[in-house]
């Protein structure tokens, strides 16, 4: 499941805009006009719908038909226009305007040259690959770790193991190494998978990727154990992870809204939240590729969590038993 | 099927409902928060780009690129420094978002003329929307403060160019107003699809479904009986939505209410449906929460609610057409914002009519009378 989840949102989470659907409004036709539109067919990041009336032009847009409208006409001699876009979707909007009138100054006479560092292809894989991992380690990691140890104390069998002469601390630990394992191995098949089909750069920081991914596994697991000492029954225990674990993750950690348009006690809240760590980390290791000091800060975050969290956890289960 | 024991048990259900604290309390806090929280959150707008100036020209022209910059709304200027290593350091340590190189000499070449001299914006590119409308917003600034700046020059007004844009809909180019609607539709899908399902696993588990089946009522009231309070419950969820949309946000739909509420309908007997389908088929509430949530993160990540469907892959694209949520989440958006009516968004009606016929008929064939 988790492989799915990375390959279905790798590539289909994306914000690109790639297909701009245009009709345009000519007021009277000439060899400039021509040539204008004859770009917009040629070029790939538009669908050309051909011209229409003015009238007929709200319309189209109001029923999703087209996402822009180019208006030329002529003031006295000079070609002007004008550019009528569904800013609905604000983002797409101001994209497809921009590509618009790239295409409209034509590129001889650009006086800027913009590139895009560490993303050339502007992928948004790039964005939202640590996103997805950040997510889905919490899911399994801390969700199942919950579930499968309330189960036990559900149906009683935790009790028999604490009778036993095992101490309770080795009972955790016998709960939490098959899921470190497994999780470790998803771990690998999802490093694949991102460097082969998504097409992630690669290179030697993938030791630092896999280190501090093991951390953030490690902290994902304690919080598993910790949800589990607090609750009695598997769909408290699934509700809680669920709840206080998977929204605050998808919304809050800036694996798709960023947290600098957040409002400040959010930003603040968002501190407390690991992916939000993790995933920062994660862009600066995989996508930048930069040495590990540069997210120190990040590594001693998820570190500092990671300890309080075990050490809060063993200590209510040792406590209770 | 008999109108009368269909009363009847939708007075249990309705009933039941008001004995548990839990659900009324949910179908107004949950609103509340996912109202009041989310549009804060949800927020995909690029602004306070930090730009980092590499300035190797060090004339007037250049101080006036970057003086307008740092004046320009959605710009805010780091730094100004004259080495590309310092201001790259400030990209990779996150304080930047681009950096605007003005090579040296510019302003003498320029005013000499022949081959334009050209600027260089690189922006950090690890998100793909950020980065190329940074990148775009740091250009126009500098084209814009290039083309005055060689007007004056000249001694002449140049005006730019003869060109304007209209943003249709959404004049000031709120991005919550995009996504307020789309958040009722979130509510929608939690509420409806997760009530109905805890609702009949729960009779399962403590066994009171027994008794429904030796009785004689029939498969489809019972059914229906367990659809049509979460219709209600739908439609007061919208309906607080709408209000708080209304209240706190100011936005209130372009269109006519009555296709939001036609919409709200057809979507709440989807979910529902979809919820009681999963419950006949699980055993365990475990089991049917843990099915939700897979339909549900789905449903939100794929059904257009926070990513566009247009920009995702061909393959992809046709997989949103069997997820009812995107059609929705267009009906809601086209309504609000541009007002569009049933007429124009008949297909997206169609198909959660579809959607809605063919779950509700899977809820009924599912349930299963056994002994």
């Amino acid at each position: 499941m988790p492989l799915v989840l990375l390959l279905l949102f790798g590539f289909a989470i994306s914000t690109e805009v790639n297909d701009v659907k245009v009709v345009a409004v000519v007021e009277r036709h000439t060899d400039d006009t021509r040539q204008l539109l004859e770009k917009f067919r040629v070029n790939s990041y538009f669908t050309f719908k051909g011209t229409v009336p003015f009238n007929e032009v709200e319309p189209l847009l109001r029923a999703g038909k087209a996402d822009a409208a180019l208006v030329l006409k002529y003031d006295g001699d000079r070609l002007c226009h004008q550019i009528i876009v569904d800013a609905s979707n604000t983002n797409t909007a101001q994209t497809s305007t921009a590509y618009i009138e790239g295409v409209l100054r034509g590129d001889s006479e650009m006086p800027v040259i913009t590139n895009t560092l560490y993303n050339p292809q502007l992928k948004s894989a790039y964005n939202f690959v640590p996103g997805i991992m950040g997510m889905i380690f919490i899911l399994i990691c801390a969700m199942m770790t919950s579930v499968s140890i309330v189960s036990e104390k559900e149906t009683g069998s935790m009790d028999l193991l604490l009778v036993s002469p095992v101490r309770p601390r080795t009972i955790i630990f016998g709960k939490l190494v098959p899921y470190f394992l497994l999780s470790c191995i998803i771990l690998v098949l999802m490093l694949l998978l991102s460097y082969t089909v998504l097409g992630l750069p690669f290179s030697s920081s993938v030791f630092n990727v896999i280190w501090v991914t093991i951390l953030y596994i490690l902290l994902a697991l304690s919080l598993g154990l910790l949800i589990s000492t607090l609750v009695d029954n598997q769909v408290a225990a699934l509700l809680v992870s669920g709840v206080l674990l998977m929204l605050p993750v998808i919304m809050l950690s800036g694996m798709i809204f960023p947290i600098d348009n957040m409002p400040v006690v959010l930003q603040w809240f968002s501190g407390v939240i690991p992916a939000r760590w993790y995933i920062s980390a994660m862009r600066t290791l995989m996508i930048q590729q930069l040495p590990v000091s540069y997210v120190l800060t990040e590594i001693t975050v998820l570190a500092g969590m990671a300890f309080a969290v075990m050490m809060l956890a063993i200590g209510k289960f040792n406590a209770k038993h | 099927m008999n109108i009368r024991t269909l009363g009847i048990l939708l007075r249990k259900e309705i009933l039941l409902m008001k004995r548990n604290p839990f659900i009324p309390r949910i179908i107004i806090a949950m609103p509340l928060l996912v109202m009041l929280v989310l549009p804060l959150v949800v927020n995909l707008d690029v602004k306070n780009v930090g730009i980092a100036i590499v300035d190797n020209d060090r004339t007037e022209l250049s101080r006036r690129i970057a003086s307008d910059m740092s004046a320009s709304e959605a710009l805010s200027v780091k730094a100004i420094g004259f080495s590309y290593e310092d201001a790259l350091s400030l990209v990779e340590n996150g304080k930047a978002d681009a950096i605007v190189v003005i090579p040296a000499d510019y302003s003498k070449k320029l005013s000499i003329g022949g081959e334009v001299p050209r600027l260089e914006v690189d922006a950090n590119g690890v998100n793909a929307t950020k980065g190329m409308i940074g990148a775009n917003y740091a250009a126009q600034s500098a084209i814009a403060t290039l083309k005055k700046w060689m007007g004056e020059q000249a001694g002449v007004e140049i005006d730019a160019y003869g060109g304007s844009v209209v943003n249709l809909f959404n004049p000031t180019l709120d991005f919550r107003n995009y996504m307020i609607p789309a958040l009722m539709v979130v509510l929608i899908i939690i509420i409806c699809g997760f009530l109905p399902a805890l609702n009949l696993v729960s009779e399962k588990e403590t066994g009171t479904i027994e008794a429904m089946n030796v009785s004689p009522v029939g498969k489809f009231t019972f059914v229906l009986s367990k659809l049509i309070p979460y219709w209600i419950v739908g439609i007061l969820v919208i309906t607080v939505g709408m209000l708080i949309g209304w209240l706190v946000y100011g936005l209130v739909p372009a269109g006519n209410i009555v296709s939001i509420y036609l919409a709200a309908i057809l979507f709440s007997l989807v979910m529902s449906g979809l919820g009681v389908a999963i419950a006949n088929s699980s055993s365990t509430i475990l089991q049917s929460i843990f099915v939700m949530f897979a339909f549900i993160m789905v449903f939100q990540l794929m059904g257009g609610l926070f990513t566009p469907v247009s920009s995702m892959p061909e393959w992809a694209q046709m997989v949103t057409y069997a997820i009812p949520p995107r059609y929705f989440i267009e009906i809601m958006r086209s309504v609000y914002l541009k007002g569009a009516t049933v007429q124009d968004l008949w297909v997206q009606y169609l198909a959660l009519s579809a959607f809605a016929i063919f779950l509700c008929g899977v809820a009924a064939k599912t349930y299963r009378k056994r002994s």
